[in-house]
């Protein structure tokens, strides 16, 4: 018999769901221990590349002269795309993006090539060294020329209801307006990086920095030309990933994968920031315009919505964003006979990805824009005509795609807010101080969220778990989900423990491998707690009634009345701790280990009549923010901002908060001071953190309110708790319709003014000045 | 060969001089917890302290540290070191985690030399390191808690 070993003493626990337990690896990232990829130890003899990139934005390749490249010092081997033994496009969903460049300059940036050399310092210089003949052609820069030369990655989609242009021409008013909304670097601080290394004959283990590590598996895989089950990749944690290593992560790893193979070491590839910030997508531009009928309350009756978003040179995850765009172009307002119109427009960037919110606040930001546009037509108070134009419980109470919105929480939620931000006396006095105040001004806008949750490509959302249970009753926990900072292992520790009825201290999440939990889908959609926490919980449930039913034969109970609680688990008045139970169960030949399950019921979506549920739930929230703004310089700063967000029944109040507070932030640096510029041949000016500028911590707003909404869930969602990575970006709406209810006040609120995004000083300079003109 | 200290303790590193400090301390030293951020000294992920003063790592050459003291996260073991680990942790302030060494390097670097300062002098002083999770608001309240416990000074 195998001897087991002591039982360690009590591991403490109690009810850990909805306690704010801190951040599983906070010690280790507050000491630097917390290992990224770039901190592994590394096996003996590992070599490092590095990538060169073309300075073409759309040409023919007609030579690549690498000898200069490979004489450089330290260099071992160098490779195109001729050199990749399989598949040469890693495109995630549709065709389009190889791996190197083949034949065609596409972006200014792209991989040319891939140089591996003994140091990281090495492999850069080297990679400065190619010489590249190529016959420029003419690229493709922005959404109108794309539209003028119908250059797509996808067809069109539309979202239809009602007789919207009989709707549109009976309405008492009719507004137009055009936005330009820019794009978002991912700025993740821990940059791109994977490190492959090699195994028996053609086996292969990759640590990669990314959200969806079995997509890198499966790309690996195919550019070498093995089944998947030759490929290992595991993910412990990333230094921030937002979106930007959903899909962008995988040609690193393929890259260095490649070189592996040839070579037989490890190696290591790391983008230089620079690099980085050129060759991976970022969020999609857009170029929206919407054309709105309402009546004289300022009630919506009939609209017509544009959305145009800048895909960059690829399908990527477009066609999923442009549509996560249209069925966010409503917010949380009824938008009457509608048509919402989705063009998915390629141009010779690199191809736009994955960030937070998932063009959910593109599509957004047109609701805000029509609210604030029929305000000031109808003479009412912008948040007056918002909440006129909610979704109720009756006649308007189903999106444009045919999904009943359920119970109306955002009334309820905006009067709340309403109430502890005190809107309507900030309201008065600010319009007071306005009319004494010719330089600064002050701004206040009170703005919803209504977001939908659930991968609208069905087939994700699904999720897998493998809990093992050791004979000393510590329990590990490994899940398709990976961990970028929001605190999802920390969830899914609290969901494992109290399944079982034990501490989170007896909980180790480990890091997320391909060869525990096969075939995942990426973190992303704010949806990883919801699906990875259900299937943890299934296979918890599994290992419990399998213990249950062993404990209650052996205290002659009923297996349905054990109760797993602190550590003990009792039954039939009598009573073990979790540790001796499994013992005991480990003797009896009772398997500890589960895998578990979960798939997301209810949604559909037809893309045929773009009707359908294509979300499990929606997730809401409002935020009231205030500005102040110099008219003559055109710059400001938000002063306060008050939130009331729904997270349903929170697991993790303290988690829950940090993703508010810092989805909040992110979301204002969008709309304010990140500026993405691309000169006029399509070279990234903005690539690196001194010209681009996200926010600081003096840019966080001195007064800074956070609150939950308590409030359950409706849906069967994990303890009914909500998803929560995504929404809250959204709700810095408010900022920028702060600004404009800044700059209003300068023409006395009769105009709204063009604002577009990011909304910069010479932005708002430009909107000022536009108010000044007779119009 | 450069000699300096290191988190209290005598080193050497057999170094090009003009090698940047983070790769001397990642590379050669072993030291992972300082962080390689932007490489252009613009995001504070590298923040290491040059006798006391927050320097950013990824653009000082070794050839500076000759002769002079250096700590980083794995050295901040001072009673106020401490007391900033143990409020970040207790704000919850990680969430990705890889800015927070240079946050807490530069934090204890600016209490060290200012054990009061104001929201107008934190703002100046930690707006070099920047955090895309955008933990600022906890931050701003684990320093209020720490400069909140300090001795008073006469």
């Amino acid at each position: 018999m195998r001897k087991l070993i002591d039982a360690p003493a009590n591991q403490q626990t109690g009810d850990v769901i909805g306690k704010s337990q801190p951040h599983e690896s906070a010690i280790r990232q507050v000491t630097g221990q917390a290992r990224y990829v770039d901190d592994y130890v590394v096996p003996m003899g590992t070599y490092h590349a590095a990538v060169g990139l073309a300075t073409d934005t759309r040409a023919t390749l007609k030579g690549l002269d690498l000898e200069a490249v490979r004489q450089s010092p330290g260099v071992i081997d160098v490779i195109t795309i001729d050199d990749i033994p399989g598949q040469r496009d890693i495109a995630p969903v549709f065709d389009g993006d190889p791996i190197l460049v083949d034949g065609e300059i596409r972006f200014h940036g792209q991989p040319l090539f891939a140089v591996l050399a003994d140091t990281h310092r090495h492999a850069q210089q080297a990679a400065t060294k190619a010489r590249v003949v190529s016959e420029p052609l003419p690229p493709c820069l922005s959404v109108s020329q794309a539209h003028e030369q119908q250059r797509f990655v996808r067809p069109l989609h539309r979202m239809e209801r009602g007789d919207w242009q009989a709707g549109l021409e009976s309405s008492q008013h009719i507004a137009s307006a055009h936005l330009s909304i820019g794009g978002q670097e991912h700025m993740y601080l821990e940059g791109q990086v994977a490190l492959a290394i090699p195994d028996e004959e053609d086996r292969l283990l990759i640590h990669t920095s990314s959200q969806h590590p079995s997509e890198v598996q499966k790309l690996v895989a195919e550019v070498l030309d093995v089944p998947l089950n030759k490929v290992v990749v595991d993910m412990r944690r990333m230094g921030g990933g937002f979106g930007g290593k959903e899909t962008q992560a995988a040609q690193w790893a393929c890259l260095a994968a490649v070189l592996a193979r040839r070579n037989g070491r490890a190696v290591k590839l790391r983008l230089p920031r620079a690099q980085d910030m050129q060759a991976t997508g970022k969020r999609h531009p857009f170029e929206n315009g919407y054309t709105v009928g309402f009546d004289a309350q300022g009630l919506i009756q009939a609209c017509h919505v544009d959305i145009s978003g800048n895909c960059g040179i690829s399908a990527d995850l477009s066609d999923a964003i442009v549509d996560r765009a249209m069925f966010h172009a409503d917010n949380g307002y009824y938008l009457g006979d509608c048509l919402v119109e989705g063009h998915r427009c390629q141009t010779n960037q690199v191809s736009h990805t994955a960030f937070r919110g998932f063009g959910g606040p593109q599509g957004m930001i047109m609701a805000e824009a029509m609210m604030d546009r029929i305000a000031r037509t109808v003479q009412q108070d912008p948040l007056s005509v918002r909440k006129r134009n909610l979704y109720d419980a009756d006649a308007r109470s189903e999106t444009h795609y045919g999904m009943p919105v359920g119970k109306p929480l955002l009334a309820d939620l905006i009067e709340k807010l309403e109430h502890s931000s005190d809107y309507w006396q900030r309201r008065e006095a600010i319009t007071a101080f306005n009319q004494g105040s010719p330089v600064i001004k002050r701004g206040l806008a009170l703005t919803p969220v209504k977001f939908g949750i659930s991968f609208t490509a069905k087939h994700l959302n699904q999720a897998g778990a493998l809990v093992h249970v050791y004979t000393d009753g510590s329990v590990q926990v490994n899940h398709g989900g990976t961990e970028m900072g929001q605190g999802l292992h920390t969830k899914i520790a609290q969901i494992a423990a109290n399944e079982l009825g034990i501490g989170t201290d007896g909980i180790e999440v480990t890091a997320t491998r391909t060869d525990k939990v096969p075939n995942t889908s990426p973190t992303a959609a704010s949806s990883g707690t919801d699906i990875n926490g259900k299937a943890v919980q299934n296979a918890c449930q599994q290992i419990r009634q399998r213990l249950a039913e062993f404990y209650a034969a052996s205290v002659n109970g009923d297996a349905d009345t054990v109760v797993f609680s602190q550590g003990r688990v009792q039954c039939n008045g009598k009573s073990t701790t979790f540790q001796d139970l499994v013992q005991q169960a480990y003797i009896g030949r009772v398997s500890l280990s589960a895998s578990g399950f979960y798939k997301t019921p209810k949604i559909h979506y037809d893309r045929d009549t773009g009707k359908g549920r294509p979300f499990f739930y929606f997730a809401y929230g409002a935020a009231c923010s205030e500005v102040q703004l110099d008219v003559l310089t055109g710059e400001y700063k938000v002063t306060r901002v008050d939130i009331l967000h729904d997270v349903g029944n929170s697991i993790n109040p303290a988690i829950d908060r940090g993703q508010i507070e810092g989805g909040f932030i992110q979301g204002m640096g969008w709309l304010t001071t990140e500026e993405l510029r691309w000169n006029a041949d399509g070279k990234l000016d903005s690539n690196n953190p001194a010209t681009y500028k996200i926010p600081a911590i003096g840019d966080t707003p001195a007064i800074f309110n956070v609150d939950l909404y308590p409030r359950a869930n409706d849906e069967d969602s994990i303890y009914h708790s909500k998803a929560v990575g995504e929404p809250p970006f959204m709700l810095a709406i408010s900022v920028w319709c702060a600004i404009k209810d800044a700059i209003a006040s300068t023409a006395d609120y009769r105009h709204d003014p063009d604002l577009n995004t990011p909304a910069t000083p010479e932005q708002v300079l430009w909107a000022l000045k536009s108010l000044e003109e007779p119009s | 060969m450069i000699s300096f200290t290191l988190n209290g303790k005598k080193q050497q590193v057999d170094a090009d001089p003009a090698m940047p400090l983070l790769w001397a301390l990642r590379d050669l030293l072993g030291l992972t917890g300082t962080k390689f951020g932007c490489g252009i000294a613009q995001c504070g992920a590298c923040t290491v302290h040059l006798d006391g003063q927050a320097v950013r790592s990824c653009a000082l050459p070794v050839s500076a540290i000759s002769g002079k003291a250096i700590t980083t996260i794995e050295g901040l073991n001072s009673d106020l070191g401490e007391a900033l680990k143990a409020a970040w942790k207790a704000h919850n302030v990680p969430q990705c985690g890889y800015c927070q060494a240079g946050q807490l390097m530069n934090a204890s670097a600016m209490l060290a030399n200012n054990p009061n300062p104001s929201d107008a002098q934190i703002d100046a002083n930690m707006q070099g390191n920047i955090c895309r999770c955008g933990t600022y608001p906890r931050i701003k309240a684990a320093l209020h808690d720490v400069i909140a416990q300090q001795p008073a000074e006469g």
